[in-house]
């Protein structure tokens, strides 16, 4: 070889070199990426209230502020979090979403679906890992659990639970139980069914409320509505409370004040258990319903309270594991080592047999927050948290 | 001037002196009640509050500046830092802080004041002497505890939600070192020898300990105690003995304080006081250690040598932080 082309070649190495040595500084310095995805379907907007009616952003905004938040850790951390919202429309399939999603490079989702399209997607995003933040089906938790789906929303049985736990100490025991007529309102009944065995409620009738598919919210509605409440719930055996399982929306609303008896309701009216609430301030919430009307101008929901905690752990995962991979999120996440600062006034941590997070539920009289559960005196031998909802001796759920 | 009336002059003066020395003489201790608005004066001597001062709303941070002039109080909801002149128990001043002060520490001349804005992720730098504002230095989500090193070279501050300590150069205010700690961190503390930085996780449960030049964890205290869940002990408020051989570490909800050996990092003993007890100060002479307990709007006495708690005191509604006067 001619010396001249020797060093042109050498030349060409070196600054081929240097080149790669100043793309691998480059990548040093770049910010580990975090892609989440998060895939929602519309969500109803009946409501009793117009309080309750759902705005647009419901969910994702807590996980935007969450997300907020981890940049803020992230500049510190050499970590960046992005998000990318994805809506479904009626027939659209989860599993392409999912697909499309992890083409374009997002392995973490927190999903806001209704249980089988939630099922549909995680068991097409196998590598993916899935934060279940809006389906309270017990069974996404017991016989149709996966390994790959953490679940910030709470159960029916959770829920159920918290609230019979207050009822009970309260010495409110006998329940006049009334359920909807539709499918998601049976379920939460048979929840509010279990907790009044678990924990010494009587339940001394059941009555169902037909959707006659009657108007709701009409010009005349109120007149009707002041005579049916009483009329529907006369004639009763004597009870301390009413329970009213109705997540759809159609009656719970009507009964506080118009019941035939002068009693408290609790359920999805009147004292309502719930992750998270607008009027919520202890422990420190303040501080977070802060930021939240800082950055979105209205108050912080349930649904963003637990889109909030999943995009939170996410947030801890990365920043402790120093890592974007699923795999390695999920194994700390289910390490002793993790726990979630949620203003619930102890660690959150979770259950490692069906991936749940475990949580105080908060009793709301849509104003303030009337109690907090687990109630004193409920106890168990690993957490009082896992006094809510079912616990491990009685699971059903096996993870792979 | 008659030379009577030049006399009931002197009689006068000496008078006051002494009755002014006499007051001077027992170390105070100033309580500030988040809830009540007011900070309590407790007499060390006597164990009895002898004044309630109303301050603004939300007081926390709580801490006597280095000439023992003034007690700066942090009212988060009023945006500022109120200074109470100690001699009249009255508030005659504020200090620049940004949105909702919690807590903050003053460098080792007593010249600087650095405050955790817990609304909007910054530490306000302030001169104590004339009132104004130096910088803002952003740091973590919601931070809170704050802590000088002896040198006056580092400040650190804890982000609760980011859950790490910030080194901030205090020369330059800029952030040179972030170490990550357990969850929620709450609060920071020194050895006087600089040799190590103790900073309590409140979600966490931890006590990590920082070796303040390698800025990395070298050890971290557990806490246990029989029959309380994992869950309800939440360290939160750190004091350390000036020989850096015993260090004490309030529990929030266990109601208790950890007694910590310095040396070894191993827990000594558990004293209960009262309900969600938060912060704590000892008097100058290390012979007492007074703690704030939240729920139970009282302040426990511990005798550091017997290390008992000796008294019970009565304070406002939610007592938070509490810091002694020199005599």
């Amino acid at each position: 070889m001619a010396p001249r082309r020797r060093s042109a070649l050498v030349r060409c190495l070196a600054t081929f070199a240097m080149m790669f040595a100043v793309t691998a500084l480059a990548r040093a310095a770049e910010p580990l990426e975090i892609k989440i995805g998060y895939l929602r379907s519309p969500e109803s907007k009946a409501a009793i209230s117009l309080l309750d009616v759902p705005p647009e952003d419901d969910g994702i905004a807590g996980a935007r502020l969450a997300i907020a938040d981890n940049n803020t850790t992230g500049k510190f951390l050499n970590q960046r979090f992005v998000i990318e919202d994805v809506r479904l429309k009626d027939g659209d399939d989860p599993a392409a979403a999912v697909a499309a999603l992890a083409a374009r490079g997002v392995s973490i989702v927190i999903a806001d679906l209704p249980a089988d399209a939630l099922l549909k997607a995680a068991d097409a995003g196998h590598d993916l890992l899935f934060f279940n933040a809006g389906a309270t089906d017990d069974r996404l938790r017991e016989e149709d659990c996966r390994a790959n789906v953490i679940h910030t929303a709470p159960t029916r049985s959770m829920l159920a639970d918290g609230l019979a736990q207050y009822l009970v100490w309260k010495k409110w025991r006998r329940w006049l139980l009334v359920t909807g007529s539709h499918p998601n309102d049976k379920l939460y009944a048979d929840a509010l069914r279990r907790a009044a065995t678990r924990f010494g409620g009587k339940i001394v009738q059941e009555r169902v409320f037909e959707d006659t598919g009657g108007a709701r919210r009409t010009d005349s509605g109120i007149t009707q509505i002041q005579r049916q409440m009483p009329l529907f719930t006369q004639s009763a055996p004597d009870y301390d409370v009413l329970v009213a399982a109705d997540e759809s929306e159609v009656f719970a609303g009507y009964l506080p004040y118009r019941t035939w008896e002068a009693r408290p309701v609790a359920g999805s009216a009147g004292l309502v258990p719930k992750s998270w609430d607008p009027a919520y301030d202890q422990w420190g919430a303040n501080q977070l319903q802060n930021r939240f009307v800082a950055m979105f101008s209205r108050r912080m929901t349930e649904r963003d309270g637990n889109a909030w905690a999943a995009a939170r752990m996410i947030g801890e995962a990365a920043s402790r594991r120093q890592t974007n991979d699923p795999k390695a999120m999920l194994d700390f996440l289910k390490s002793p080592d993790f726990a979630l600062a949620a203003f619930k006034g102890q660690r959150l941590t979770l259950r490692g047999w069906n991936l749940q997070l475990r949580q105080p539920i908060l009793l709301t009289d849509g104003r303030v927050v009337v109690s907090v559960s687990p109630q004193e005196g409920f106890l168990h031998e690993v957490t009082e948290l896992d006094t809510l909802g079912y616990d491990r001796p009685e699971t059903k759920c096996q993870l792979k | 001037m008659s030379l009577r009336a030049r006399n009931i002059g002197l009689f006068l003066a000496l008078g006051l002196t002494a009755l002014a020395s006499r007051e001077a003489d027992a170390a105070m201790a100033y309580v500030s009640n988040e809830k009540g608005n007011t900070v309590t004066v407790i007499d060390t001597d006597k164990w009895e509050v002898v004044r309630t001062i109303k301050v603004g709303q939300r007081p926390r941070g709580i801490e006597i500046t280095k000439d023992q002039k003034y007690v700066l109080v942090a009212v988060g909801d009023d945006d500022t830092i109120q200074m109470i002149d100690t001699k009249t128990n009255e508030v005659v001043g504020t200090l620049p802080s940004g949105p909702d002060p919690e807590n903050f520490a003053q460098d080792p001349d007593g010249k600087i004041l650095y405050v955790a804005n817990e609304n909007d992720n910054a530490v306000t730098i302030i001169d104590i002497e004339t009132r104004a504002k130096l910088a803002d230095v952003s740091v973590g989500v919601e931070p809170e505890g704050m802590a000088t090193s002896p040198d006056g070279k580092i400040v650190i501050c804890t982000s609760e939600t980011t859950n790490v300590a910030h080194f901030i150069d205090t020369a330059t205010r800029q952030i040179v070192a972030n170490v990550l700690v357990d969850s929620r961190p709450r609060y920071a503390e020194f050895k006087r020898d600089g040799s190590e930085l103790w900073v309590s996780a409140e979600i966490g449960g931890t006590v990590s300990v920082v070796d303040p030049v390698k800025r990395e964890v070298k050890t971290k205290i557990r806490f246990e105690v029989p029959g309380l869940a994992r869950e309800m002990i939440q360290p939160v408020g750190i004091n350390l003995t000036r020989d850096g051989k015993t260090g004490f570490v309030a529990l929030g909800p266990a109601n208790r304080i950890a007694v910590v050996d310095g040396i070894t990092h191993k827990v000594t003993k558990y004293l209960l006081v009262g309900q969600r007890v938060w912060h704590m100060a000892f008097t100058p002479d290390e012979k007492y250690l007074l703690t704030t307990n939240g729920l139970t709007n009282d302040v426990s006495i511990i005798d550091v040598a017997a290390l008992k708690v000796i008294k019970t005191i009565q304070v406002g509604e939610l007592p938070w932080g509490v810091t002694v006067s020199r005599p």
